[in-house]
């Protein structure tokens, strides 16, 4: 039987546009961070896992081997998890699994990324496949095509997607780590922006931001000794399909509807929407929300997920609210955004949300996509174990 | 721990310029890892892969690996920008949370696209060294002037390893002009295309599958300080401490991680190895060297030495980083 394992410490950057700080400064602010939450130091410290976004996106290469030492990892096992933007889920995931495999009791999980370092519009160009030219037109131009295919499918209205981001954007004003804040906030200050991918406007769109996130992760022992209450981890899952396979559906991935699957299988959930009480989703553009929550089984396929919107469930007070925080559209260092998923879930069900806390919350989902939302990493976690 | 065994292994190496893409190149070697474990591809549980953004020169080229693996429709699937040794790893750590019984673990390495001496500064630290733009060579030349300052080793004994696996004469070697001081063209390695793929199985499944099973009796990895100022680089604290975990000793075959000939001496005193162990039969890094997929082809060739049972047990090392920074150590054992 696999150990069971528990979220003890949590700590997050001042996510921003530019920190005028280190790369090691950034990740080691986090890490601290997560370490001075679970009152434990370095020595305690078994094992660390590293997970980022393309090296090519700050221009270090392997940057494991610099971070060594600001990480704490010296003389202890290290890993690097490269998975595009779900690789902070697919880091806490393997730092869980390095629990449950009752290989280490203590285990740190540390993302990052320090955007202003490079260009990411740039970074994720490529162009590698054979007889296509680079489309050249960012995250943003590739996703807007699928976020038409489902305003389609779905038969949605078109205030969906500013309804979202004007959501978004007043959780964030909760959030005391969040880049973008936008005092005073209006729904029409979202819909007047510039339309960047149509549907898609300027307030609707994720930020490129400096950012890190840290996790402590143990076993039970760990979790009886911690001073703060622990997040149970439910379940983990991920999933990953080719992003080209000829008849993928892109606004509705396999990987996503396999991963959401394996996890409500593991935790006994039978009605995600009834049974998991707020959700952190990879919401990079704002059409996203919709989108996951079908993907993710939580709404009915084709017009589930803008109906929850439309209907205000997934506000801060609705019966399931998504990104609390603010979401990926409020921050996004792309490394560290699906961590930051993972950890906000688990701050809900140790009540330690402050101002965006959701009142009870016992289970939360943690959700990031990357590539081309062809690669999903998800867990559930609980203020009690099962 | 659970009982995970190498049911599975393939490489393809070429110090000629490999014509294809990394997806053509890994193909035909996961093929063959599959076959040779008796399973499907759909029977097998997880993928995790290895490989570099910055080698093949892109964001994101991990993704177009998946069409190497048959990820179609859906797979279990990780990625490390590490070598595939640590891939491994990953695999062995899910197998012993024991969910899954079975993965793939494959590497690429296609170094030949790049000019890896002005690319691997880049994993130096960014602020203080990688403006330098230091040539790994360099680098490792130090630290090869570190043994001989401490009277750990001379270059002959570095002519002596390279003499062994290039089947030359060391004292001819030696005559040769430096690299980099008191490095030689044939204490380096040369650049390499490859790609290794490794089929891991996990309890009974383990007895079932053809062939002499090669048990993992133990791994262990750990990283020393960045800056090469804070470590003593004539040992290998890292090596040892793996060493010390994985229940490395009493081997007849290492398969070694040795990027330059003078680390074969850190490292056998690190592994503590005396001269009845086989070093490196299948000729180690010096004769092929594809990046990110080198530590991961350690383990496979200590496999199939067991595998053919030219040994019963054996240590596999793979390193990471400029002097070692980063080891890993693997022990195996035939049934």
């Amino acid at each position: 039987m696999p150990s069971p394992c528990a979220i003890v410490g949590i700590g997050q950057t001042e996510h921003a546009r530019c920190r005028k700080l280190s790369i090691a400064e950034l990740a080691r602010e986090a890490a601290e961070r997560a370490l001075s939450d679970a009152e434990l130091t370095w020595a305690d410290i078994d094992a660390v896992v590293l997970g980022k976004t393309p090296d090519v996106f700050d221009g270090v290469m392997f940057p494991e081997l610099y971070l060594a030492d600001a990480i704490g990892a010296v003389g202890k096992p290290l890993m690097r998890i490269s998975t595009a933007g779900s690789v902070g889920g697919h880091t806490a995931i393997q730092a869980a699994q390095l629990v449950r495999a009752r290989i280490h009791r203590r285990v740190l999980a540390v993302a990052y990324t320090k955007e202003s370092e490079g260009d990411i519009n740039w970074a994720v160009q490529g162009g590698g496949i054979p007889f296509v030219s680079p489309f050249v037109a960012g995250p943003g131009g590739y996703f807007c095509l699928h976020i038409r295919d489902y305003i389609r499918r779905a038969d949605a209205p078109g205030h969906i997607g500013v309804q979202v981001a004007y959501k978004d954007r007043r959780n964030a004003l909760r959030n005391p780590h969040a880049h973008v804040r936008i005092e005073g906030i209006t729904r029409e200050q979202v819909a007047e922006s510039p339309m960047l991918w149509d549907p898609v406007r300027y307030l609707e769109t994720c930020p490129s931001s400096d950012g890190a996130c840290a996790m402590v992760l143990t076993d039970e022992r760990g979790a009886a000794a911690s001073p703060r209450r622990p997040a149970w981890v439910l379940a983990t899952a991920v999933r990953t399909e080719p992003a080209t396979a000829p008849g993928r559906d892109h606004a509705n991935p396999l990987a996503g509807i396999e991963c959401a699957k394996a996890i409500y299988a593991q935790a006994g959930i039978a009605d995600p929407r009834r049974e998991v009480d707020v959700a952190e989703m990879y919401v990079p553009f704002s059409w996203h929300e919709p989108m996951w929550l079908e993907n993710m089984l939580v709404a009915d396929t084709n017009g589930g997920g803008w109906r929850m919107v439309d209907s205000g469930a997934t506000e801060l007070g609705g019966d399931f609210p998504v990104n609390p925080s603010g979401g990926v559209l409020s921050a996004n260092p792309t490394g560290a955004t699906g961590m930051i998923r993972f950890a906000e879930a688990a701050m809900q069900v140790r009540g330690q949300a402050g101002e965006h806390q959701v009142d009870g919350a016992r289970v939360a989902l943690g959700h990031a996509q990357g590539g081309a939302a062809s690669y999903v990493a998800a867990w559930l976690v609980g203020s009690q174990r099962r | 721990m659970r009982d995970v065994a190498i049911a599975g292994y393939a490489a393809s190496v070429s110090t000629e310029p490999y014509a294809g893409n990394e997806i053509e190149l890994v193909m035909p070697v996961v093929a063959d890892a599959v076959a040779a474990s008796g399973l499907a591809r759909d029977e097998i549980g997880i993928t995790v892969a290895a490989s570099s953004d910055f080698l093949v020169g892109q964001a994101f080229a991990f993704v177009r690996g998946l069409d190497a693996v048959g990820a179609y429709p859906v797979i279990d699937d990780s990625h490390l920008d590490m070598d595939g040794a640590w891939a491994l790893y990953e695999a062995w750590v899910r197998l012993q949370v024991g969910d899954v019984d079975s993965a793939l673990v494959y590497a690429i390495g296609k170094t030949s696209a790049g000019r890896l001496h002005e690319l691997m500064p880049l994993s130096y630290d960014p602020y203080y060294v990688a403006p330098l733009s230091p040539d790994p060579r360099a680098l490792a030349a130090l630290q090869a002037r570190c043994l001989i300052d401490a009277g750990v080793a001379s270059e002959r004994d570095f002519a002596d390893v390279a003499a062994r696996v290039h089947g030359a004469d060391a004292l001819e070697l030696l005559r040769a002009p430096y690299v980099a001081s008191p490095l030689r063209a044939h204490d380096c390695p040369p650049v390499t295309d490859g790609a290794a793929a490794v089929v891991l199985v996990a309890g009974d499944a383990a007895r079932r599958a053809p062939g002499r099973a090669v048990w993992i009796r133990g791994i262990d990895h750990r990283v020393e300080p960045h800056a090469l100022g804070a470590r003593d680089l004539t040992r290998a604290p890292s090596v040892e401490r793996a060493a010390h975990e994985a229940g490395a000793g009493d081997v007849s075959i290492a398969e070694l991680h040795t990027q330059y000939a003078h680390e074969e001496i850190v490292l056998r005193r690190a592994l503590g190895l005396d001269d009845h162990v086989a070093i490196n039969p299948s000729g180690g890094p010096l004769r092929a060297n594809p990046v990110m997929a080198t530590g991961l082809i350690r383990i496979g060739e200590a496999a199939a030495n067991i595998a053919a049972a030219r040994a019963d047990r054996a240590v596999a090392h793979a390193g990471a980083g400029a002097c070692l920074q980063q080891n890993l150590v693997c022990v195996l054992e035939g049934a």
